[in-house]
C-alpha cells in the first residue's frame, strides 16, 4: 500500500494477510490458487504420504497452479519415488489428472515423449509436467533431464528436493546438504555426515543449459511458488523448478514443522530462491527476516552432530555456504 | 475372459484414493478455537476490539460502530481520551508497534457523529433506575440500562453533564462538541437528565422518585490538599478547581509563573492548559523520576514539547512569599516495585512562582452518603461487592467512587457491568459474567504471514500551533489510514479466513465453507500432522488428543 | 513397387508408410541407416505429422517412446546390442505398461569383447521382457513384418520387436517390393489406443502393484502373448490378402513336415539353409527347415506340429546361455516334452555365427551328414577353433595371471604382435 501523508513515519511494520494463502481482505487476484474452492486438487485425499509431507504439498501446489494456468490441460509424468509410491498403490490413485509413472531415472524422457506426441498431433494447449525427487533428478535421472534441456522440449520439470533418497530409507543423494546425516553418511568417524564440497546444485546446471526458465521455490511461500509456476507456464520449451520440500522422516523433524523448516531454510540463506531466464539470473526472492543457520539446523536431527562443539568447523562451513548464497543470489 | 479396457491394476481410475481413510492414522486432532485477544482482555470497557476492527477492515463502519457501542457509548470521546491499555497488550507490540486501536476508534466515533447514527432503547421493562452523577460511569450505566429497557433518570449537581470528561479533561484533548453530541445521543434514547440537582439523601430521593434501583456514580470530587510551612503570598490552588474554572470560562488563575506540583495526568493537564492560557512560565515538580511518574509518557512528552519545564525528584518543603523551597530527592534503592518515592537528601533549592497548583490526587466526597448508613465508606471509597452492589440492597456504586483504577474507560466498564448486575437483580437473579476464553499469546501465532508496511501515525498539529489555543492536538485519521490501521490487526485468536489451513493441509482434509462461514476439518482424511495449527497466523486452531 | 535398396532403407520406408507419429532415436551400428533415413523423411516433409527426436541414449529413447505411446502416438524406434541393454529397464517397462511401441533390433553381438557384427545375443537378452519378438529372414520380410508389427502391437496393446540381422540384412542391398500408401492404409487403420493420457478423461498409468495383484498382472501378460499366437496368424493371412505375399506368421516350414532331419532356425540364416537343402534334397537327403518367425510368443504347438515327423532336429542358433547352452534348443526341448507325438525326437543344439562369424553351407552340410550318421553331438559349437581354446585353457591352468582371454587368442592367431612372452 502506498503512503502519501508526509506526517508519517516509515518503520518496519506488518499488515494483515499478504503472505497467507488467501485472506478475505485481499482482492481475488492476489489470492492463491490454493485459496480457491475450485482448485483442482491434483493430488487428492487418501494418499499415503507421511504426516506433514512437504512433497505432497509442493506437488499439489505446483500442479494445481499449472492446471489453472492451462485451463486444466496438464499431463504429468512421475519418476519413481515417494510421490509415486504414496499416490498410486493399487487399487487407489490419488491423482485427479492424467498421470504416468514409468521408471526412476527416465521421467524427463517420458515427459519429452508425451510432448512429442502433443506436437505431432498439433495440440498446443495441453502441457506436460515431469516431476521427481532430488535423487531421481540430480542422480539417476540426470542424463535424461540434461537431454530434455538440450532439446528444449516443451516440458516443465519440477524437482521436489528433500535432500536424499527418503523412499528407500534416507540415503545420500547428490542433493544431500553437506554435514547431513543419512543412512549412508552416518555421523561417525572424523567427518560425520555427508561430505562437504560434493553434490550438485541442479538449478545452476539447468541455467548452464540456457533453457528459457529456471526457478527455485519453497513450500512455505505459496505466493512465490505459484507465481513461479505460472511464469514457467508462460514459456515454451524446457523449464526447471526446484521446490524445497522438507521431509519429517529424513530430516528428523516434527511433521507440524514442515512449512516452518522450509521457511527457516530460506531465511537462513541455505535455500536461495531465485529465477533465471535463458541462463541469466533475473530475480531473487529476498530474505524477509534473516535467521542464524543454527536455528534452522537445530530443528532437524540430521544436523544434531553439527551443533556439537567438536564439529564447530562444520557449522562454520554451513554458515559460509549461507553467506555465499546470500551474496551470489543477492538475498538481502 | 472379458476384454480389459484398461490394463489391470497398473492403470487406475481417478478419485479412487478416497476409499483410503487416512484419518485412522491420527493420534491428535485439530480443532478450530476462539481465543481471547489480549486487547479485549485488557479493555476496561470489555470492547470486542478485534470484532469492530475487523468490520472496519472491510469498511463496514456502521457495523463497526454498532459493535463498538454495544460496550462503549462514547467512541468519539474515548477515541480521544482513552489511555488505551488495549494497545499496551496488543500482540503486535512484540513485533513492531501496537495497532493504533484508539485512533481507529476515534475515526469510527466520528463516522457515527457525521452520519448521526442513533442508539435504540430496549423494550420497556417498567422498571425505573436512578443514577447519581452524569460523569462517564453514570452516563454509561444509564445507556446500558436503557438498552435493557429500563427507565433511567440521571441527577447531577453540575450545570452540564459529563463530569470529569467535561470538568477534568481540557478542551485540547476533548473538543466539547464531541462530548455534547455523544451525551445528547444517550439522552435521545429516553434517558432523563436532571442537572443542577445535588442529591443529599439517596434513600429519600429513591422513594420520592419511585426508583427500583440506584446507581451511585459520584466520582472523586474532593482534591487532596497539603499545608506547606512558611508564609506564602501566592495562591495555592488544586488542579480540579483550576480546570473547572477554565472550563466554565471564569477568571483565569494561571497567570505568570505557574508551578504545578504532582506527577500524574492531572498535573500535565494543568501545565498544558496553563501554557494555552498564556502563563509566562510553567514548571511541573514531581517527586518521582520521569520514568516513574504516573502521567502517561506521551502527556509528559507533549507538555515538554509545548514548553513546560519538568523538575523531577523534588519535594516542596516550604513556601515563603513567592519563593518555593524544594528539597532534592534521590531514587530509593527499593524502587524495583515501580512505586518508588524519592528519599530526602537534605539538598535544598528555590524557585519563584506566582501561583502553585496542587495536582496530587482526589478523593470521594461522601456528603450525600451520610443519610444511608448501610453504604460503607472505607479508605475514601464506597465498598461494593463484585456485582458493584453497596451494603444497601438495590443501591449500586461505580466509577471513581469505588475502589478501582480511575480512568474514563474503567468508568464506562463499570457502567456496563452495573447495568447487567441491576438487570439481573431486578429480575431476582445474580449477574453471571460469561466465562472468558484462553488469552492468545504471540507464541501460539505465526506472525511471519503478516506483511511489512509503514505505519500510519496520526497526523500531529505542529507543536507551536498547539500552544496558542485549545485546538485539538491529535488530528483524525482519514478513511484510507483508518482502514489501513485496522488492517494491521492480526486477529489474534480468532479466524480471519486467511485460508492458510485450507491451503497448507497436505491431505486436503479441510473444507472451505465459503466467505464468513469458516472451515471444517475432514476427519476421514486428516492425519493429525499439526501443520494447520503451527501455521495458523492467529492461533485459532488447537491440537487435542484423540481418544483412541 | 520394386526397388533395389538396402534392408535399412526398406525398413525405414515401410515404417514411414505406417504413419508413425513419434520417433526418438539414438545411433548404434548396425541400426543407424534406418534412423538416418527416417530423420530425412521427417525433416524433408515426406513424413508428416511426425516428431523425430535425437535423444541422448537408448534408455532415453525407449523412455521417450513410453511417454509418446502413453500419450497416444504411434511410436517407433530402433536399436541394437549394447543399446538394447542400456535401455533394458525401459524395455521391460514398456511391455509392463502395455504400450504398443514398435522397435527394430538390428541384431548384433554383445560385448565384452566389443563386437559390432551379427548374432542374436541381444534379442535373447530380452526374451523374458514381455515383448512380442519377431524374426525376419529377408529384407522383403523385414519390410512386410514391420507393417504387420504396428497392427499387431496395437491390437494387443503390447510392444513388438522386429529382429533383423545386423549387416547381413540391414546393409544388404536387395530387390524389394515396396507397397504403396493406399495398401498400407487399408491394412493398418489409425491408432486407437487402449489407454492414453488424456486431459478429458484422466487416468493414472503405472501404479505400484503389490503381492495382492502382481501374480495376476503377470499371468495376464502371459495370457496376452498366448492370444497373440492366433492374432499373428490372422494378420499374416490378412496381409497376404492385401499385399499378395506370404510374410510373417508364427513359423514357416520348408519341407519340415516331410523330412527326417529338420533344421530349426531364426533370421537370415534360414536363407543360407534354404540354398543348402535345395542342394541336399536334390541329392536325396530328407532334410527340411522350420523357420521361427515368432520367438515370443513361442509357438510351441506350431513347432511341434511341424516337427512331428522328424527323426532328428538340429536347432541352430546364433546365441546361447553361457553355462547352460542353446536357448532356443532348450525351449524346443521343453515344447516337445509336452507334445506326445514327438517326445522321442533327437534334438541337437548347434551354436554358430557368433559375433558375425560366417555361416557356410559347407559347415552346415557337415552337421547334416553327422546327423544322418547319428553322430551329431547334443551340443555343438560350429566351427570352433579347438586349438585356440585348448591353448588358452592350458595357459589359464598354468598361470594365475594369464591375462585377458580375447587378447591372448588374437595374439595366438597372429592378429596382434606378441609383446608378451606367454
Amino acid at each position: 500500500m502506498t503512503q502519501k501523508n508526509t506526517a508519517e513515519q516509515t518503520v518496519k511494520f506488518y499488515q494483515t494477510g499478504t503472505f497467507t494463502v488467501g485472506n478475505r481482505l485481499l482482492d481475488e487476484e492476489f489470492r492463491t490458487v490454493q485459496a480457491t474452492e475450485e482448485r483442482s486438487n491434483s493430488i487428492d485425499s487418501g494418499h499415503r504420504a507421511c504426516q506433514g509431507c512437504g512433497q505432497a504439498l509442493g506437488a499439489r501446489y505446483a500442479l494445481d497452479t499449472a492446471m489453472r494456468v492451462t485451463n486444466n490441460k496438464i499431463i504429468a509424468a512421475n519418476a519413481t519415488g515417494c510421490l509415486e509410491v504414496f499416490t498410486t498403490p493399487y487399487p487407489e490413485t490419488a491423482w485427479s489428472i492424467p498421470w504416468v509413472h514409468s521408471l526412476f531415472g527416465n521421467v524427463a524422457s517420458v515427459a519429452s515423449g508425451i510432448a512429442a506426441t502433443l506436437k505431432a498431433k498439433g495440440d498446443s494447449e495441453t502441457r506436460v509436467i515431469a516431476q521427481g525427487g532430488d535423487g531421481g533428478t540430480t542422480d539417476i535421472g540426470f542424463a535424461c533431464l540434461s537431454g530434455l534441456f538440450d532439446r528444449n522440449d516443451d516440458v516443465l520439470y519440477i524437482c521436489y528436493d528433500n535432500g536424499g533418497y527418503m523412499n528407500t530409507g534416507v540415503q545420500r543423494s547428490s542433493a544431500t546438504p553437506g554435514g547431513a546425516r543419512t543412512a549412508t553418511t552416518m555421523p561417525v568417524g572424523e567427518h560425520p555426515g555427508s561430505s562437504f564440497n560434493t553434490g550438485k546444485f541442479l538449478p545452476a546446471i539447468a541455467m548452464a543449459h540456457e533453457i528459457p526458465y529456471v526457478a527455485t521455490a519453497s513450500v512455505h511461500d505459496l505466493h512465490d511458488l505459484e507465481r513461479k509456476v505460472e511464469k514457467a507456464m508462460s514459456f515454451r520449451g524446457a523449464r526447471y523448478i526446484q521446490i524445497n520440500v522438507p521431509c519429517p522422516l529424513g530430516w528428523g523433524s516434527l511433521p507440524a514443522h514442515t512449512i516452518k523448516l522450509a521457511r527457516m531454510g530460506v531465511e537462513s540463506g541455505l535455500v536461495p530462491l531465485f529465477e533465471a531466464e535463458y541462463g541469466e539470473l533475473t530475480q531473487s526472492t529476498k530474505i524477509r527476516y534473516q535467521i542464524p543457520v543454527e536455528d534452522y539446523l537445530k530443528a532437524q536431527r540430521r544436523f544434531a552432530h553439527v551443533l556439537k562443539p567438536a564439529n564447530v568447523a562444520q557449522l562454520e562451513t554451513i554458515r559460509a555456504l549461507a553467506e555465499k548464497n546470500i551474496k551470489r543470489y543477492a538475498l538481502l | 475372459m472379458t476384454v480389459q479396457h484398461k490394463p489391470f491394476a497398473i492403470t487406475l481410475d481417478v478419485g479412487s484414493s478416497h476409499l483410503n481413510k487416512t484419518g485412522s492414522w491420527r493420534s491428535m486432532r485439530p480443532v478450530y478455537v476462539d481465543r481471547l485477544p489480549p486487547c479485549n482482555k485488557a479493555c476496561p470497557s470489555g470492547e470486542n476490539i478485534q470484532g469492530w476492527l475487523s468490520l472496519a477492515e472491510e469498511k463496514d463502519y456502521q457495523g463497526a460502530w454498532r459493535l463498538l457501542t454495544r460496550d462503549n457509548p462514547f467512541p468519539a470521546v474515548m477515541g480521544r481520551v482513552c489511555y488505551h491499555p488495549c494497545e499496551n497488550t496488543c500482540n503486535r507490540g512484540q513485533l513492531d508497534v501496537p495497532v493504533g486501536i484508539n485512533s481507529v476508534e476515534r475515526f469510527i466515533g466520528e463516522q457515527g457523529l457525521t452520519h448521526n447514527w442513533q442508539f435504540h432503547a430496549g423494550e420497556d421493562t417498567g422498571k425505573k433506575v436512578m443514577v447519581i452523577g452524569a460523569g462517564p460511569a453514570g452516563l454509561a450505566a444509564a445507556y446500558h440500562l436503557r438498552r435493557l429497557g429500563h427507565q433511567v433518570t440521571i441527577f447531577d449537581a453540575a450545570e452540564k453533564p459529563g463530569g470529569m470528561m467535561r470538568y477534568g479533561i481540557p478542551k485540547y484533548r476533548l473538543p466539547r462538541e464531541k462530548l455534547n453530541a455523544e451525551i445528547y445521543r444517550i439522552e435521545q434514547m429516553g434517558v432523563t437528565l436532571v442537572l443542577n440537582h445535588a442529591i443529599d439523601n439517596i434513600e429519600r430521593s429513591q422513594q420520592e422518585g419511585n426508583f427500583d434501583a440506584v446507581v451511585v456514580a459520584i466520582g472523586a470530587q474532593k482534591s487532596t490538599h497539603i499545608d506547606f510551612s512558611g508564609q506564602s503570598s501566592i495562591p495555592i490552588l488544586d488542579a480540579l478547581s483550576v480546570l473547572r474554572a477554565i472550563e466554565m470560562e471564569k477568571r483565569n488563575p494561571l497567570i505568570g509563573r505557574v508551578v504545578v506540583y504532582g506527577g500524574g495526568n492531572s498535573a500535565m493537564d494543568v501545565a498544558r492548559t496553563a501554557i494555552r492560557m498564556g502563563a509566562q512560565d510553567v514548571t511541573v515538580i514531581s517527586r518521582q523520576e520521569e520514568a516513574h511518574m504516573s502521567a502517561h509518557p506521551f502527556e509528559i512528552k507533549e507538555a515538554l514539547e509545548e514548553g513546560a519545564q519538568l523538575l523531577c525528584l523534588r519535594a516542596i518543603t516550604e513556601i515563603n512569599g513567592q519563593v518555593i523551597t524544594l528539597e532534592r530527592l534521590k531514587t530509593s534503592e527499593e524502587h524495583h516495585s515501580g512505586h518508588s518515592h524519592g528519599v530526602a537528601t537534605g539538598e535544598l533549592e528555590t524557585i519563584s512562582a506566582d501561583v502553585v497548583v496542587l495536582a496530587i490526587g482526589q478523593v470521594l466526597n461522601d456528603d450525600c452518603l451520610s443519610a444511608t448508613p448501610k453504604i460503607v465508606v472505607k479508605n475514601h471509597t464506597i465498598e461494593v461487592n463484585n456485582m458493584m452492589q453497596t451494603g444497601q440492597d438495590g443501591i449500586f456504586a461505580i466509577g471513581d467512587a469505588v475502589p478501582s483504577q480511575r480512568s474514563v474507560t474503567t468508568a464506562l466498564g463499570h457502567g456496563k457491568k452495573v447495568a447487567r448486575a441491576i438487570h439481573a437483580w431486578l429480575n431476582g437473579k445474580t449477574y453471571q459474567p460469561a466465562p472468558q476464553n484462553e488469552v492468545v499469546t504471540l507464541d501460539k501465532m505465526e506472525p511471519w504471514y503478516y506483511s511489512d508496511a509503514p505505519r500510519t501515525v496520526q497526523p500531529h498539529l505542529e507543536s507551536m500551533r498547539r500552544k496558542n489555543g485549545f485546538a485539538e492536538v491529535l488530528g483524525d485519521l482519514d478513511q484510507d489510514h483508518a482502514t489501513y490501521e485496522a488492517r494491521r490487526c492480526m486477529s489474534c485468536g480468532n479466524c480471519f479466513e486467511c485460508d492458510n489451513c485450507y491451503g497448507i493441509c497436505p491431505d486436503n482434509a479441510i473444507t472451505k465453507l465459503g466467505s464468513g462461514k469458516g472451515f471444517e476439518f475432514k476427519y476421514d482424511y486428516c492425519k493429525g500432522c499439526g501443520m494447520c495449527e503451527a501455521e495458523c497466523p492467529c492461533g485459532a486452531i488447537a491440537m487435542v488428543t484423540e481418544d483412541i | 513397387m520394386l526397388q533395389q535398396i538396402s534392408g535399412s532403407i526398406a525398413v525405414a520406408n515401410a515404417v514411414a508408410l505406417c504413419r508413425p507419429e513419434v520417433i526418438p532415436c539414438y545411433p548404434i551400428t548396425p541400426q543407424t541407416h534406418i534412423v538416418e533415413h527416417l530423420s530425412s523423411l521427417v525433416k524433408s516433409g515426406q513424413l508428416q505429422d511426425c516428431t523425430y527426436e535425437n535423444v541422448e541414449s537408448e534408455f532415453a529413447s525407449m523412455s521417450f517412446c513410453i511417454g509418446a505411446s502413453a500419450a497416444g502416438a504411434r511410436t517407433y524406434t530402433a536399436t541394437a546390442s549394447q543399446g538394447l541393454l542400456y535401455m533394458m529397464e525401459a524395455v521391460y517397462n514398456a511391455s509392463g505398461l502395455g504400450l504398443p511401441i514398435v522397435m527394430t533390433l538390428g541384431n548384433r553381438a554383445i560385448g565384452a569383447p566389443i563386437n559390432i557384427w551379427n548374432d542374436h545375443s541381444d534379442a535373447m537378452s530380452v526374451r523374458d521382457a514381455g515383448w512380442i519378438q519377431l524374426f525376419v529372414e529377408s529384407n522383403q520380410q523385414a519390410l512386410d513384418v514391420h507393417i504387420q508389427a504396428f497392427k499387431l502391437a496395437e491390437a494387443l496393446s503390447l510392444p513388438v520387436m522386429v529382429n533383423m540381422d545386423g549387416f547381413i540384412l540391414t546393409h544388404a542391398i536387395t530387390r524389394v517390393d515396396m507397397p504403396d500408401q493406399e495398401q498400407v492404409d487399408r491394412f493398418l487403420p489409425p491408432f486407437i489406443p487402449r489407454q492414453k493420457l488424456d486431459t478429458e478423461s484422466p487416468l493414472s498409468i503405472g501404479a505400484m502393484v503389490g503381492p495382492d495383484a502382481f501374480t495376476e498382472v503377470r499371468y495376464l501378460a502371459h495370457h496376452k502373448q498366448k492370444e497373440a499366437l492366433t492374432i499373428i496368424e490372422q494378420q499374416a493371412e490378412e496381409f497376404a490378402n492385401i499385399f499378395g505375399r506370404d510374410s510373417g506368421g508364427l513359423v514357416k516350414s520348408y519341407f519340415a513336415q516331410e523330412s527326417d532331419i529338420v533344421f530349426v532356425a531364426m533370421g537370415s540364416v534360414v536363407g543360407t539353409m534354404q540354398d543348402l537343402i535345395n542342394d541336399l534334397r536334390s541329392e536325396g537327403y530328407s532334410v527340411g527347415i522350420l523357420s521361427l518367425r515368432s520367438f515370443r510368443p513361442f509357438p510351441a504347438n506350431a513347432i511341434c506340429n511341424a516337427l512331428k515327423n522328424a527323426q532328428q532336429v538340429i536347432v541352430f542358433e546364433k546365441s546361447f546361455a553361457v553355462g547352460m547352452g542353446g536357448i532356443l534348443a532348450s525351449e524346443i526341448h521343453m515344447a516337445t516334452q509336452r507334445y506326445a507325438d514327438i517326445q522321442g525326437v533327437q534334438i541337437s543344439s548347434v551354436i554358430g555365427g557368433l559375433g558375425g562369424r560366417t555361416i557356410t553351407k559347407q559347415s552346415l552340410r557337415k552337421l547334416v551328414d553327422k546327423a544322418k550318421q547319428g553322430d551329431l553331438d547334443a551340443e555343438v559349437f560350429m566351427d570352433l577353433e579347438a586349438n585356440t581354446v585348448v591353448r588358452e585353457l592350458k595357459r589359464q591352468q598354468d598361470e594365475q595371471s594369464s591375462g585377458p582371454v580375447a587378447e591372448n587368442i588374437l595374439r595366438d592367431m597372429g592378429v596382434v604382435s606378441a609383446s608378451k612372452t606367454h
